[in-house]
């Protein structure tokens, strides 16, 4: 730790001196590290350039070197997005335990969540931005200048809702570290707050979202006021799903053993969110199947394919193999002891949820089309590198995040607290 | 990973030089791979990308803005056009009707459309769209608009279908930056320097009646017309939003839209509704007339009809 952790002068002119240091340290622990850190972050940067040269081709020749048309005016990027925010959402399930029922092990580890957040919440502003037509518009958002269509279109709540969520989670992250940095005690009153702030906004940002399609009356695959309450049981699957990976490496970077504790509380939330999951996706089958008619086109489409058209049908399908499996593994009382077996659900029902959430849930609202034209949609060779650009930058956020906190923490701990104990 | 580094204070070690050389090629990788972005050019000059919201602009701007479309579309294409900005006509609400009984389903109205309003060659770009329908039902899903055989053909009827100019437009509703709005006549536009081409409207029209551009519309000089309005049928911007605009920069002037008048039939009825002597008024007081997904709520003011 730097000598300063023994001096505690305060006041502002304190904090002009400290807090540069601060954003040195955080730059220099991005750019300096061991020979996997490097191997990993030149390998991310590599495959986020390669998105970056296809996002500079997309916005010179137009949205055209993507496979989306006027039948299927969103694709992967916008299915990239939803499955983001529901990401970012579900880092709220290491907050709730950790804060509201004082689970004094969750605590020591809820920043990995919310680090989790602040990484998915940049990913998917990075996804709608790439979808824009004309990103060097992008100010006609913003007032003055601009002009908000505030409260009536949804897209401006969604605009709202994720820069806040994006900016409570940076506060309470930044906050955190840089007292740690400067070697002081944290104020509560400075992020208990915040925290407790950020457990509604994390439900905000995923209704909002699913508010986005459900709202629009002339897509019935949409049009469903169970989309709301499925985005958030899925988001609390595939948020702790990741969660419990990203522990385990942290521990095996750092050689520590934390986390026990919070891994069963995550698995124990999983269990029941992954069931609901199903149980809802079951429950809108069941009524699109049973009543039939042409509203269920877009879902037969989906599952089996309608007029010879079957691209999403593979699709779906592994989906709903990969969440099952998923389910029948967590609900085994050995996914508790044995880490592969938990592991292995863990990546299943992510895969799992990031198409349900993703491609299952954008696609099938276009097709049929509103004059119930069959255009079908596969995504371009395009479209794919800056999907895998705008994931590698995340990575690579995350991965320089937590290490920021490790390090500006001290190493080799065996809590990996950046919080005091709670009282 | 296991000891914090700290920044060393003096001298430049060989782990310094790989590192400088690493963002050296890093930079360059950089540049390399944005560089198409130096070949982008969204718009023209300056004054273009500041260029202020439609409905904000006041007579003169507007007027500078029009000169400086007419001087683009010159550059960019070749042609001399004159970019008009009509304003909507106190005491006029536009309708339209379409009598399904005698549409043959020849598509001249779409293609008239095509070339009136500038329409993107290659993809043959039109707002309307025809479907062939089975007799015996109304469901859109039996529809085909990819019919390709004489028409009309035996049992079949042909249903016309383009913006609806709905009364409660959720195309409108959802837009995020305003950049598109429904006219006092009723005509539903889009601001093509103000859309910042995100789609929500498209998802939102129930009818299929928006169109994106994909990429910057290609059309040679000689088959512009020369004749366009501002919020109508001048040449689209890449990555903007467009629709049928009734053919605003015609009918505000007292013409009729392109697509009556290519129709040979007869089939489209198109005046004002708030004049109680115009045809349109006639139809819609004596033929039983229908709009498309009524039960939707948006209120079409395009009106279906049957002669028999
Ligand atoms: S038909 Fe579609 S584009 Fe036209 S006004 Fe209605 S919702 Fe908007
Ligand atoms: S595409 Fe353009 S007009 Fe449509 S909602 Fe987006 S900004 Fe508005």
């Amino acid at each position: 730790m730097p000598e300063s952790a023994t001096t505690v002068p305060s006041g502002a002119a304190e904090f002009w001196r400290q807090y540069p240091r601060f954003l040195a340290r955080v730059l220099w622990e991005a750019f300096d590290g061991s020979r996997l850190f490097y191997a990993w972050m030149t390998l991310l940067t590599a495959v986020f350039l390669v998105g970056a040269n296809a996002w500079a081709v997309q916005v010179r020749d137009g949205l055209a070197v993507t496979a989306m048309s006027d039948h299927v005016s969103w694709g992967l990027y916008i299915a990239n997005f939803t499955f983001l925010v529901g990401l970012a959402a579900g880092g709220v399930m290491m907050v709730i335990p950790a804060y509201l029922y004082h689970d004094e092990e969750m605590h020591d580890v809820v920043i990995i969540g919310e680090l989790l957040a602040v990484a998915a919440i940049v990913m998917a502003i990075m996804f709608v931005t790439v979808d824009l037509g004309r990103p060097d518009r992008f100010w006609h958002l913003i007032p003055p200048f601009g002009r908000f269509n505030f409260p009536v279109s949804m897209l401006t709540w969604d605009v709202l809702v994720l820069n806040g969520y994006l900016l409570l989670n940076l506060h309470i992250c930044g906050y955190l570290l840089y007292m740690r940095f400067i070697g002081r005690k944290p104020n509560p009153k400075w992020y208990v707050p915040f925290v407790f702030l950020s457990i509604v906004w994390a439900i905000s940002i995923h209704t909002v979202t699913a508010f986005l399609y459900c709202g629009l009356g002339g897509r019935p695959f949409w049009n469903t006021a169970l989309l709301a309450p499925r985005f958030l049981a899925s988001a609390f699957v595939s948020g702790p799903a990741f969660i419990i990976i990203a522990i385990q490496i942290v521990r095996r970077v750092i050689h520590s053993d934390f986390g026990e504790g919070p891994i069963r509380t995550l698995l124990n939330i999983m269990r029941v969110t992954i069931l609901i999951n199903l149980l809802m996706v079951g429950s809108e089958v069941f009524v699109e199947f049973y009543t039939g008619g042409s509203h269920t086109s877009a879902a037969h489409y989906l599952y089996f394919g309608l007029h010879g058209h079957n691209a999403l049908v593979p699709w779906i399908w592994s989906s709903v193999v990969m969440t099952v499996i998923a389910a029948g593994l967590l609900l085994s009382p050995r996914a508790v002891a044995d880490r592969r077996l938990l592991n292995l659900a863990c990546v299943l029902a992510f895969a799992g949820i990031w198409i349900e959430k993703g491609m299952g849930l954008i696609i099938p609202g276009f097709i049929p089309s509103t004059l119930h034209e069959v255009v079908e949609y596969l995504p371009s060779v395009m479209e794919w590198k800056i999907t895998a650009g705008i994931w590698a930058l995340g990575f690579m956020i995350y991965t320089v995040a937590i290490k920021v906190t490790i390090n500006v923490m001290g190493a080799g701990r065996r809590h990996f607290s950046v919080l005091p104990p709670e009282a | 990973m296991s000891q914090p580094t700290t920044p060393p204070a003096e001298g430049i070690t060989r782990r310094d030089m790989f590192k400088g050389l690493g963002a050296t090629l890093g930079l360059a990788a950089y540049a390399k791979a944005l560089a198409p972005l130096t070949e982008w050019k969204p718009f023209e000059s300056v004054e273009d990308f500041l260029q202020k919201h439609y409905s904000e602009l006041s007579a003169v701007d507007l007027e500078v803005v029009l000169k400086r479309i007419e001087k683009d579309t010159k550059k960019q294409y070749g042609a001399d056009v004159q970019v008009s900005a009509d304003r909507p006509q106190p005491g006029v609400k536009f309708g339209y009707a379409l009598n399904l009984s005698i549409c043959i389903g020849c598509r001249k109205c779409a293609e008239a459309c095509h070339k009136e309003n500038n329409h993107d060659r290659p993809s043959h770009q039109s707002y309307i769209r025809v479907l062939e329908m089975s007799n015996g039902s109304l469901d859109l899903e039996k529809g085909n608009a990819h019919y390709d055989h004489p028409v009309p053909a035996k049992d079949k009827f042909y249903m016309p279908i383009q913006c609806q100019q709905c009364d409660h437009p959720p195309c409108v509703d959802v837009c995020p930056v305003e950049a598109t709005w429904k006219e006092p006549d009723g005509i539903v536009v889009v601001d093509y320097n103000w859309c910042i081409g995100c789609r929500y409207c498209e998802a939102a029209c129930p009818y299929h009646a928006r169109r994106f551009n994909w990429s910057k519309p290609q059309i040679p000089a000689a088959e512009i017309n020369p004749v366009q309005g501002y919020l109508s049928n001048r040449i689209r911007p890449q990555g903007v939003m467009e629709k049928c605009t009734f053919c605003l920069h015609r009918t505000r002037n007292g013409k009729l839209p392109a697509c009556l008048e290519a129709c040979p039939t007869g089939a489209r009825v198109f005046g004002n509704l708030l004049d109680p002597d115009s045809e349109i008024r006639w139809v819609l007081q004596n033929k039983r007339v229908f709009v498309l997904k009524e039960e939707l709520g948006t209120k079409p003011q395009f009106f279906y009809f049957f002669d028999a």
